[in-house]
């Protein structure tokens, strides 16, 4: 989708602001948030590509006046009311009952969901899978499909439409614009394409400044060489 | 800007509300027997303490003394890390060399290789750092106090795919008597990530 979280190459924002000795969390409330989260993936409540889109489906002036984790937070109670697992009044009926010092739920322990939690942040999710062999090899001339999709996709806009160049065949891999909308995984290849930073931004690019983005097949068409680059 | 912390942060409501908003969301998720709080808790002490900058550092020093190793670092990344007992991502090491130096971005979201440098900070998720260094790397680049030549080629990364990327600095100068824990410990997570070159001993202590 032309959202607002696709943002390579936008202007207007500024100079990166660093902060000396960040904390990993700057408030209690963003590590439950990510808690939460993995929780939820490690339920299979949600996956990683739906998350991302429920993200992005955020209103524009929304997204951009929210923090990190509090677009976490706007995405876990988004998905979780859309299938159905709480609704937004038992939300704001908790929020009241915490508010008058009550809280109804029972803590308990979770032996299973823990390990499977833990296991999360060590191993790997599998997101290789098997899939058809791939099509373009190293050094093969491709072309970005020229796309506008309505849904989740992984195609950054800035790179639609433009010639680049395989530098690596990654295998096979969930595809994120049919894993996002419940279409199952379609895993197929992914590669690294480089693009010549001249050909995304014009004359006004730096020199020597290549971008590489990984992108799965269906992104690509194949691209005859060219004469010359210039 | 309102809502703007010194940090960066922007909030669309007060932090007392979103406290409030995430303990009850907790509270309901606890009740359906969907999360406990002790896995919350173990999770949140993960990130906080166990996993860190420290783990890819790690993986750098030794890439640097065992070129055996730096050689299958850069061939199969994530086979390379479990070697030294790292998992939890798919990897991709990019190598700095003179001549070439790499930069990760993750212009969507915030794609950044959690199980070795640890969650991001505020900087690499913030709109300026996503939105610019694609664009103009050199620029980002000097503000962070990295000032490249313009006959170094600077290779931008977007990270848009379940596959992570960590950058493998070049060795400074005048470490040749060092040992490996002693090389990690000049390793920064802003030179895995590539807004930093790795200083040689002297000028890091500074």
């Amino acid at each position: 989708m032309n959202g607002i979280h696709d943002m390579g190459g936008m202007h207007g924002f500024g100079r990166v602001e660093r902060e000396e000795n960040e904390p990993v969390f700057h408030a209690r409330w963003e590590g439950r948030v990510l808690g939460i989260s993995r929780a939820c993936s490690a339920q299979g409540i949600f996956n990683i590509d739906e998350s991302r889109h429920a993200i992005e489906r955020m209103a524009p002036v929304d997204y951009l006046s929210a923090s990190y984790y509090e677009r976490w937070l706007d995405r876990n109670v988004r998905l979780l009311v859309e299938k159905g697992v709480i609704t937004r009044e038992e939300l704001e009926r908790r929020m009241a009952q915490l508010a008058d010092g009550k809280d109804p739920a029972t803590p308990h322990s979770d032996p299973k969901l823990l390990d499977r939690m833990l296991r999360v942040t060590r191993e790997r999710t599998p997101y290789r899978q098997p899939g058809p062999a791939p099509r373009f090899a190293l050094g093969d001339r491709v072309l970005t499909r020229h796309d506008a999709p309505i849904g989740h996709t992984r195609l950054p806009r800035y790179a639609r439409g433009k010639p680049g160049v395989i530098v690596r065949v990654h295998g096979t891999f969930i595809f994120p614009d049919t894993h996002a909308h419940g279409q199952g995984e379609q895993s197929h290849a992914l590669y690294s394409v480089r693009f010549d930073a001249a050909l995304l931004w014009g004359e006004s690019a730096e020199p020597r400044a290549p971008v590489h983005i990984d992108l799965w097949e269906r992104y690509l068409l194949p691209n005859a060489p060219a004469r010359s680059t210039r | 800007m309102s809502g703007t912390h010194e940090h960066g942060h922007h909030h669309r409501e007060p932090e007392s509300v979103l406290s409030l908003r995430v303990r009850a969301l907790e509270s309901l998720l606890v009740e359906k027997k969907l999360v406990s709080s002790e896995a919350v808790d173990r999770v949140v002490a993960a990130y906080e303490q166990d996993i860190g900058p420290h783990n890819g550092a790690k993986v750098v020093a030794r890439a640097w003394i065992d070129p055996a190793y730096r050689a299958r670092l850069l061939a199969d990344g994530t086979a390379a890390i479990e070697e030294l007992g790292f998992g939890g991502v798919d990897l991709q090491v990019v190598e700095n060399t003179p001549g070439v130096h790499n930069l990760v971005v993750c212009t969507l979201c915030s794609c950044y290789p959690h199980a070795l440098i640890g969650l991001p900070p505020v900087w690499y998720k913030s709109f300026e750092y996503r939105s610019r260094a694609v664009r103009e790397p050199r620029v980002v680049l000097r503000e962070f106090g990295v000032d490249l030549p313009e006959t170094t080629e600077i290779r931008i990364w977007d990270s848009s795919a379940e596959l992570r990327y960590l950058v493998l600095p070049e060795r400074p100068a005048g470490t040749e008597r060092l040992a490996e824990a002693e090389l990690a410990k000049l390793v920064t997570r802003d030179a895995m990530i590539g807004v930093a070159v790795v200083k040689p001993p002297a000028a890091a202590a500074r």
